[in-house]
C-alpha cells in the first residue's frame, strides 16, 4: 500500500483527542509534522503506484522537486502551528491542525484531478472548524460564510476536472492552461481559495473571526494550496499577471485604514499573494521558482506576524490598533519577533523576503514589463508601510494604552522564534533555499544595486510614515469596518432578499387580487357563452378516467426520463 | 509616543528610555541620517537596470516616498465612502466592554 505523509497526518490527528494524557498528547502532536517531514524526503522522486477507478487513472501520491517545496512548507508550518496550540485545553483544535495540514501536504502531492479535489475540499471542512471553535454565535455565522466559499471552489474544481474528462484530457494533474471551459472553472475554482480581487471577501471576512491559534493555522495552508496548483496548473497564463497586480495593489489601501491587526494582516496576505500570482503569469524557470519560494516563505512569516498578534489578543482581549499601543513594555519578546517577522514580509536585506519576492521582480524585469514592474514596487513599499509598520507600531509602540500583561506563553514564543529563526536563515543562506526549488537558475539576491536599492525603498518609506505620523495626517486608528466585497453577501443579498418577500405579498394584495377578479369574471363569460354551457355540465366517470389516466402517465414518463 | 501621566502607572512602572520625547526625535534624527546615506550611496555603484527609469538619480528613494504619501493620503480620502460603524454587519460579541479587558491598569485620555 502506497505511503504517504498526508494519511500519517489525517490518521493521527484523529489520535489527538484519544489521548487525555498531556504529556503523552503534546509528544503526539509534535512527533506528526517531523515524521511527516522524515517520511516526506524518504520517499523516492516520481509517481506511486496508480490504480484505476471507474475506468479513471488515479495517481495519490506524485513526489517531484515542485510538490515537495510545497509538502515540505506545509509541514514545517505544521510543526510551527502545533507548538503554538500545545499550550490549549482543547484538543479538538490541536486535531483539527494537524488534520487540515494533512489535506494541505496530501493536496500538494496529488497527481490527479480528482485526487486533489478530495483533498481540496477536506481542507475546507476541517479548517471550518478552526473558525467555529470559537463556540460563538458569530464565529458559527463566520464559519459558514468560509465553509460555502470553500464549497463553491471545491465544485467549481470538480465541474472543471469533469469537463476536462469529458474532452478526453483524462485526470492527470500536470500543466492545464486556459484552453477550454475545463479550464476556465479550475482556474475560477483556484482563484476563489486563491482570492483573486472580488473573490477575496471570504478571506479578510472570516480570517479574523477564528480562535487565537485558529488564525495562525489558517494562513499557511489554503490560499499557498491554491498558489501551488497555479504554479503547476497555469504558469505562463497571460491573465494571472494583471490578476496578480491588482491582488498587490488594492488591498494596501484598505490595509491603511483597517483596525482589526489581525485583518491588515489578511489585506497583506492578499498582497503577498498577488506577487505569487503574478510570478505564476510570467511563468519560466524565474517566474515559477519566485512564486514557489515567496509561497514557502510566506507561510513562515506571516505565520510568525499572525502569531504575534494571536498572542496580544490572547494577553489583552483585543487586536484592536484603536485599543492597542504601548505593549513593548509588557511583552518586549513577542515585540522582537513581531518586527522579524514585519521585517521579512517587507523584504528587507537579510530577511527572508528580500531572498524570494526578488526573484519575482526579477522575472518581471526580465520580461521588461516596465507598468507591471512599477506597480508591483509600489505594493512593496505599501507592504511595508501597513505589515512591516503599521502592525508592530500601533500594537506595540504608539500611545501607551496602559495594557500590563505577561509575556506570551512559553509555547508560543518558541514556536515564534522557530518562525523567526527560519525567517533570518533563508535571508542570510538563500543558496541553501534555492537548492529546493523547482528549476534551476542563476540567480545571487545580495548584489551592490539590489541591496542599495531596497534599503532606498524602504528607508524613505518609512520616513514618509514617520512624516505623516508626526505631522498628524496618518489617519487616526478608529472603531469602524471597511466596505469591501462581502457586503454584497453580507448587506446587498440579504437586504435584497428581505425586499423580495415583503413585496411579494403585497403585489399579490394590490395587483393579484383585482387581476384574480378580472380572470375569474372572464372565465365565467367563456363558460357560459360555450355551445349549451357544456363545459359546465356534469362529465361523465368514463371520460374523468381517461382524463387521470392520461396525468398519470405523463407524470411517470417526466419522471423516468 | 509619549506619557504625560506616568504617575497613574503601578509603583513599578519605570520611565522606559522611548517614554522621553526627546529620544523619539533622536530616532527620527536617525532615520533621516540612514535615508540620507542610502541616497549617498547612490554614486557607489554602477546600475544594470532592466527599466530606463531605474537610471534616475535616486529613483528608488524617490519612488518609495512619493508612493508611500500617496497611498496613505489616499486611503484617508477612500475612509471617507468605506468607513461604516462598528456593528454595520452584526453586533460586537466579544469585547463590548473594552474597558474591563484583563491587564488593563487604567481608562486612555
Amino acid at each position: 500500500m502506497m505511503t504517504s505523509p498526508a494519511l500519517l497526518l489525517i490518521l493521527g490527528a484523529a489520535g489527538v483527542p484519544l489521548l487525555r494524557g498531556g504529556r503523552l498528547r503534546q509528544a503526539l502532536i509534535l512527533s506528526l509534522p517531523v515524521a511527516g517531514l522524515v517520511m516526506l524526503w524518504l520517499l523516492p522522486e516520481g509517481t506511486s503506484a496508480s490504480f484505476a477507478l471507474f475506468g479513471l487513472e488515479l495517481t495519490p501520491v506524485r513526489v517531484d522537486a515542485l510538490s515537495r517545496l510545497f509538502a515540505t512548507g506545509f509541514l514545517v508550518a505544521a510543526l510551527l502551528t502545533s507548538v503554538y496550540a500545545l499550550h490549549l485545553r482543547d484538543s479538538l483544535q490541536q486535531a483539527v491542525i494537524l488534520a487540515y495540514a494533512g489535506t494541505a501536504v496530501g493536496g500538494a502531492l496529488a497527481g490527479d484531478l480528482l485526487t486533489l479535489f478530495v483533498f481540496w475540499e477536506l481542507a475546507g471542512l476541517s479548517s471550518a472548524f478552526l473558525i467555529w471553535a470559537g463556540r460563538t454565535e458569530r464565529s458559527y455565522r463566520a464559519g459558514m460564510r468560509y465553509l460555502v466559499a470553500q464549497l463553491i471552489s471545491g465544485l467549481l474544481l470538480l465541474a472543471g476536472t469533469a469537463l476536462r474528462v469529458q474532452e478526453g484530457h483524462g485526470l492527470e494533474f500536470s500543466y492545464l492552461g486556459l484552453n477550454g471551459p475545463g479550464d476556465a472553472l479550475i482556474l475560477a475554482g483556484v482563484g476563489l481559495k486563491c482570492a483573486f480581487p472580488l473573490l477575496h471577501a471570504w478571506l479578510t471576512d472570516t480570517y479574523p473571526e477564528a480562535t487565537v491559534v485558529g488564525t495562525v493555522a489558517l494562513s499557511p495552508f489554503t490560499t499557498k494550496l491554491a498558489v501551488y496548483v497555479l504554479a503547476r496548473g497555469f504558469p505562463g497564463t497571460e491573465m494571472l499577471i494583471w490578476v496578480g497586480v491588482v491582488m498587490t495593489v488594492f488591498p494596501i489601501f484598505y490595509a491603511v485604514i483597517e483596525n482589526d491587526l489581525r485583518r491588515v494582516l489578511a489585506y497583506s496576505m492578499i498582497n503577498q499573494l498577488g506577487f505569487m500570482v503574478a510570478g505564476v503569469g510570467i511563468g519560466g524557470a524565474l517566474g515559477v521558482n519566485g512564486a514557489s519560494a515567496h509561497a514557502v516563505a510566506d507561510m513562515v512569516f506571516k505565520s510568525l506576524l499572525f502569531m504575534a498578534m494571536g498572542a496580544v489578543l490572547l494577553r489583552t482581549g483585543t487586536v484592536k490598533g484603536s485599543e492597542l499601543g504601548g505593549l513593548y513594555k509588557s511583552m518586549p519578546q513577542t515585540t522582537v519577533l513581531c518586527m522579524i517577522g514585519a521585517a521579512s514580509i517587507s523584504a528587507f536585506p537579510l530577511f527572508s523576503g528580500f531572498a524570494t519576492k526578488s526573484l519575482i521582480m526579477e522575472a518581471v524585469g526580465q520580461e521588461h514589463r516596465t507598468v507591471v514592474w512599477l506597480l508591483l514596487l509600489f505594493a512593496s513599499a505599501g507592504v511595508f508601510h501597513h505589515a512591516g509598520i503599521k502592525i508592530p507600531y500601533f500594537a506595540f509602540f504608539a500611545h501607551d494604552r496602559g495594557f500590563r500583561v505577561p509575556e506570551a506563553p512559553l509555547n508560543m514564543r518558541v514556536a515564534m522564534t522557530m518562525a523567526a529563526v527560519l525567517c533570518v536563515g533563508i535571508g542570510v543562506a538563500p543558496n541553501l533555499f534555492y537548492e529546493l526549488l523547482p528549476h534551476t537558475m542563476d540567480y545571487a539576491p545580495y548584489t551592490a544595486p539590489h541591496v542599495i536599492n531596497q534599503l532606498q525603498l524602504l528607508l524613505l518609506a518609512s520616513m514618509a510614515f514617520t512624516l505623516l505620523v508626526r505631522t498628524g495626517l496618518y489617519p487616526p486608528e478608529l472603531r469602524s469596518v471597511n466596505l469591501d466585497a462581502d457586503a454584497v453577501y453580507r448587506r446587498a443579498l440579504p437586504a435584497g432578499w428581505n425586499a423580495l418577500t415583503r413585496t411579494v405579498p403585497r403585489l399579490r394584495r394590490t395587483v393579484g387580487t383585482p387581476l384574480g377578479h378580472c380572470a375569474t369574471a372572464l372565465w365565467d363569460t367563456t363558460v357560459r357563452s360555450s355551445v349549451n354551457g357544456r363545459v359546465i355540465a356534469p362529465w361523465s366517470t368514463h371520460s374523468m378516467v381517461w382524463w387521470a389516466v392520461l396525468l398519470l402517465g405523463g407524470v411517470l414518463l417526466l419522471a423516468l426520463l | 509616543m509619549n506619557d504625560e501621566h506616568p504617575n497613574e502607572f503601578h509603583q513599578d512602572d519605570d520611565r522606559r528610555w522611548l517614554d522621553d520625547p526627546r529620544n523619539v526625535t533622536r530616532i527620527v534624527y536617525g532615520l533621516a541620517l540612514l535615508c540620507l546615506l542610502a541616497l549617498a550611496a547612490d554614486i557607489f555603484y554602477t546600475k544594470h537596470p532592466h527599466f530606463s527609469v531605474e537610471h534616475w538619480p535616486g529613483f528608488y528613494a524617490v519612488y518609495g516616498f512619493t508612493g508611500s504619501v500617496g497611498l496613505v493620503l489616499a486611503a484617508k480620502g477612500l475612509r471617507r465612502w468605506l468607513r461604516r460603524d462598528e456593528d454595520y454587519y452584526e453586533p460586537p460579541e466579544r469585547d463590548e466592554s473594552v474597558e474591563e479587558l484583563p491587564g488593563r491598569n487604567r481608562d486612555d485620555d
